[in-house]
């Protein structure tokens, strides 16, 4: 009985918290792109414009709901719904603290690519049943484009998991006990922090979405609270890999004095701060900028880091 | 790369500089003097109305936002009956205020004048007409004009001969 009534707790927490984050995102990471450019951002609606959240569901409850009578109408409503139940299945993997996480999967690693991969659907998959050119486009690219990263994502990992010795996510952690390794996986961290930027889509990978070209990329069709989806889930998408950042390379929940599910947070919030943060300092990338850093850097240097994590390893015994 | 990194150390460091929003409602600005806002009629130094009546106004406005009707004192001296603008039409371009001939209408820097109904958008006169000079403080033009109204005949304006006497004016 404890233990369903502990499950259930876990769940709650693990669905409630990334949503929470999630949504306060809508504000944050508006108030904060006007921090950095000089100016105040949504401060009008509630305190410091904390109620700008309810108001914006609020205006995408009572939108219209509008289905394209051109649009293969199962998918097109499955799309958004894909991207918000993958990434927020990923988070069962998490561990927020020790022994607090939803499934201990010993191959909670490779669970996470596979929803992440899995999540790509969504935006092929809303681009291609719009059956209207700038979708399609965005939803040809978002799939290039996951392709080239998704290599390097899983690459950038493997140095990780081959140190801690373990795909579990709790033992990752508890490895980074002596060194956190961001240290001596640099090059590892820089690939996930680029992958997780493209997987997000966000700038400067925003190429599927890339307002100033293809109106609003894969979700163009899209309006009322399935686009409400995909806007959620991209801040679900962000909180994923901050998380991911924070318990593969900076230790998770392993801090002094504050409890671990704080330091867990923090850390956490301090990477999605730099996903806002580089969203407005950085230009987009051209298509074939995009694909060349892929294949012919990012690539390779995942490769030779793996060469010589596995070399070190080997000569240590 | 470098590039990169070096964006993200700028932009990061406007997070401690002074916002460049002014918050209009609670804060305001000074906008130029000569700034075309809200228009207004004036009065004289002596508190007379400046306006004439002449329609000139009207006529210039390219939208024709100005409606007026003239009318005339016992003594003579010209004013509007009643004064209309329709703000809802207005393009504040100016034009009025340049073909005024006695500094009568005027652009003041006010422009925060939204209304939620577009009726409250026409001024009448007792909405247009303020209690001082506006831009120019000495300007009186019944003063200067030749023209003869109650407490002031021909010549008795500032500059001015009197007339000449035709019966004197014998060779």
């Amino acid at each position: 009985m404890a233990e369903i009534v502990r499950d259930i707790v876990h769940i709650l927490v693990m669905l409630l918290v990334p949503l929470i984050i999630a949504g306060g995102l809508v504000w944050a990471e508006r108030r904060f792109l006007g921090v950095l450019q000089d100016r105040h951002g949504p401060n009008r609606v509630g305190p410091m414009g904390l109620l700008q959240v309810l108001a914006d569901t609020v205006k995408l409850l009572f939108k219209e709901d509008w289905t394209p009578p051109f649009a293969d109408k199962p998918v097109f409503i499955l799309s958004p719904a894909i991207i918000v139940s993958t990434v927020l299945v990923s988070f069962t993997v998490i561990p927020l603290a020790p022994g607090f996480v939803v499934e201990e999967l010993n191959i909670g690693l490779l669970f996470f690519l596979g929803m992440s991969s899995l999540g790509v659907y969504s935006v092929a998959l809303a681009g291609w049943s719009s059956r209207s050119k700038y979708p399609l486009l965005g939803g040809l690219r978002a799939a290039a484009q996951m392709l080239g990263y998704e290599v390097f994502m899983g690459l950038s990992i493997v140095g990780v998991v081959m140190m801690a010795g373990s795909f579990d996510l709790g033992s990752i952690v508890e490895a980074q006990r002596s060194l956190w390794y961001v240290g001596p996986q640099f090059v590892g961290f820089v690939g996930f922090l680029v992958a997780g930027l493209a997987e997000t889509r966000r700038i400067p990978f925003d190429l599927p979405e890339a307002e100033s070209e293809l109106v609003a990329g894969y979700h163009s069709e899209y309006s009322g609270m399935k686009f409400g989806l995909f806007f959620i889930g991209e801040y679900l998408g962000i909180t994923l890999f901050s998380a991911l950042i924070t318990v593969l390379f900076f230790g998770g929940w392993l801090g002094p004095v504050l409890p671990p599910a704080v330091w867990f947070l923090i850390k956490t919030l301090i990477f999605i701060g730099l996903f806002i943060l580089l969203r407005a300092s950085l230009p987009r990338l051209r298509y074939d900028q995009l694909m060349a850093l892929g294949w012919k850097v990012m690539l390779p240097l995942g490769l030779i880091n793996l060469m010589v994590t596995a070399t070190i390893i080997l000569a240590k015994g | 790369m470098l590039s990169a990194l070096r964006a993200l150390w700028i932009v990061l460091r406007h997070t401690f500089r002074p916002k460049d929003t002014i918050l209009f409602p609670e804060e305001h600005f000074q906008l130029p003097p000569r700034y075309r806002g809200r228009i207004i009629l004036s009065r004289d130094p002596d508190g007379e109305e400046r306006c004439v009546a002449c329609y000139l106004c009207a006529v210039a406005c390219p939208v024709d936002c100005i409606a007026l009707e003239a009318t005339e004192d016992e003594t003579g001296r010209r004013y509007p009956k009643w004064f209309r603008i329709n703000f809802s039409r207005c393009i504040f371009c100016g034009f009025c205020e340049e073909a005024c001939p006695t500094y009568a209408i005027q652009l003041t820097p006010d422009f925060d004048m939204a209304e939620y109904h577009r009726e409250n958008m026409v001024y009448e006169k007792e909405h247009l007409l303020i209690a001082g000079t506006g831009k120019y403080h000495d300007y009186n033009f019944y003063r200067i004009a030749g023209v003869a109204i109650g407490g002031k005949d021909k010549g008795e304006a500032e500059h001015e001969k009197h007339p000449a006497d035709v019966w004197k004016l014998m060779p």
